[in-house]
């Protein structure tokens, strides 16, 4: 069993110092979405629900853009990293 | 001609794009490839299958080149319950041979040599470089805007090749966003594997390979299937998942991939692998319905960035279709330079062309495959019906075998009833078989 920690961890990443992810409006987070769906289908674990703010840890991001299409309320900016930054596969 | 000029720009060095840029190199046009990534490839993951046929035709026995892992000369498609499975496996001499029918890459591999192929025809490959919008004038697309200093890029045509998120085609007015109906999410993990044990435990000998695809709940009632191909010594095993399920069904892809690696039909295969890379994809998967406008004055859209993605059950096509879809997209480019029109119009004998060729034929000669796929009990039945069914039949205890028939009446109205059982048939048979 290899945990998704473990997993990410082995997998090549070069972040850039700016985050290509944001949350619109957090209240509609707060307010609106009580099942914070995105934590579930980020097969990378990128968000998550931390009291009463959204933790992105946008700098193991797998740049599969689910979250584009997967939030309920249209409330997430995915946008592609600056060039050269993100995910970088050794495989693919 | 100044440095920021060219007559073609090309977004995205995967398959599609490459193709294009290659095409078009050859016959002298100056062409322009664009990737984001460090280098072609390093954004793109797959299962792992390239039916190269297509590909033959633009690099003659490409895989005497191409950095290829196995040709895939078995094809082994299995119903998977929860603690049981039930395979067709299907092995071909043909397969084995020249042309082959397809082989296993690796995507960092494949697209950068790929790339290279296109470099040494003639074309500029600009890496790390995202491209963010494009430039209009009136009608017509007559450049793009890349996230760079001096990042305004003109040409008579503009290619979009940038992937299944294509923000270009968006920016163009071309494409909306997907719908958690339209598309699934795939992950992958590649997995190295001890000297020899991938030859012993699939039973191949020297360059043979295989695909495995299978169909059945995943993690704890995902709608989807599984994956395995064997690379050269090592296997690419995922999960994928249609996107609304995820959100139905609150269950991670990540402890779907970890549940099918544990199944009593897998793990074995695993047995003493290290775990090498984890990478994740969204896979287009309405087909026919989900296809953007293809075409605008002076921009064309290409490979998964067009939704090109073969989806008939059996079938999961991506490549193939992109490289297809490049080649199709230069031919319509060389044609608009001959004539020096880059307008709409000219534009739309890339469609009229795709139409003609397999690519756009077999998505629409299997989008009743796409009903069929949404059918819950596909994944939630009859996979786990068909194992119990053969695992009763087969079971030796002394009470004797039921003909077949009186096993599955036995069976039906546990989870389906005859009817219904039925109308699925008919809508299986619609979608592969007439």
């Amino acid at each position: 069993m290899t945990k998704l920690d473990d997993k990410l961890y082995k997998t090549r990443f070069l972040p850039s110092e700016k985050s290509h992810i944001k949350i619109i409006d957090l209240d509609v987070c707060r307010q609106k979405c009580p099942d914070k769906v995105c934590t579930i289908f980020c097969p990378a674990g990128v968000y998550g629900w931390e009291e009463d703010q959204m933790a992105i840890g946008y700098e193991g991001c797998l740049e599969c853009g689910t979250c584009r299409y997967g939030c309920p309320y249209d409330n997430i900016d995915w946008h592609n990293p600056q060039g050269g930054f993100g995910v970088m596969y050794k495989f693919g | 001609m100044s440095s920021n000029t060219f007559d073609v720009i090309i977004v995205g060095a995967g398959p599609a794009g490459t193709t294009a840029a290659l095409i078009l190199a050859r016959k002298g046009l100056k062409v322009i490839l664009i990737e984001r990534g460090e280098f072609p490839g390093a954004k793109n993951m797959f299962g792992g299958a390239l039916f190269g046929r297509v590909l033959d035709e633009i690099i003659p026995e490409y895989w005497a080149k191409a950095p290829v892992e196995r040709f895939i000369n078995r094809k082994i498609i299995t119903l998977l319950a929860e603690d049981s499975a039930v395979s067709l496996d299907f092995n071909s001499a043909a397969f084995k041979q020249a042309p082959y029918n397809g082989f296993v890459v690796m995507r960092t591999r494949f697209d950068r040599w790929y790339a290279v192929e296109a470099v040494k025809a003639g074309a500029v490959l600009l890496t790390q470089t995202t491209v963010d919008d494009v430039i209009r004038e009136g009608n017509q697309v007559v450049g793009v805007v890349a996230r760079r200093a001096q990042g305004e890029l003109r040409a008579k045509v503009v290619i979009a090749a940038d992937g299944a998120l294509s923000f270009l085609a968006q920016k163009a007015g071309l494409r909306k966003d997907f719908t958690p109906e339209q598309f699934s999410l795939g992950v992958k993990e590649v997995i190295q594997l001890p000297p020899g044990a991938l030859e012993e435990r699939f039973g191949l000998t020297g360059d043979e390979g295989l695909s495995n695809e299978y169909l059945g709940r995943m993690g704890d009632g995902l709608h989807g299937g599984a994956f395995l191909y064997t690379n050269k010594d090592s296997l690419s095993i995922g999960v994928v998942a249609q996107a609304h399920s995820l959100k139905e069904k609150q269950v991670t892809i990540y402890d779907a991939l970890e549940k099918f690696k544990r199944h009593p039909a897998v793990a074995p295969l695993l047995e003493g692998g290290r775990f090498l890379e984890y990478s994740a994809h969204l896979i287009p998967e309405a087909g026919a319905n989900m296809i953007p406008r293809l075409y605008t004055g002076g921009m064309l859209v290409t490979g998964n960035a067009a939704g090109l993605v073969l989806v008939g059950g059996v079938f999961l096509e991506g490549v193939n279709c992109a490289i297809a879809s490049g080649r199709i997209a230069a031919e319509t480019v060389l044609q608009a330079f001959e004539k020096g029109i880059f307008d709409k119009r000219a534009m739309a004998e890339y469609e009229a062309r795709l139409k003609a060729s397999f690519v756009l034929r077999d998505i629409n000669r299997y989008k009743s495959a796409i009903p069929l796929l949404m059918n819950k009990r596909l994944y939630e039945v009859y996979p786990s019906f068909a194992c119990r069914t053969l695992e009763n039949w087969f079971t030796v205890d002394g009470t004797g075998h039921p003909k077949l028939a009186g096993m599955v009446k036995g069976l039906l109205g546990e989870d389906v009833g005859l009817w219904q059982l039925a109308g699925d048939g008919y809508q299986m048979g619609r979608a592969l078989l007439w």
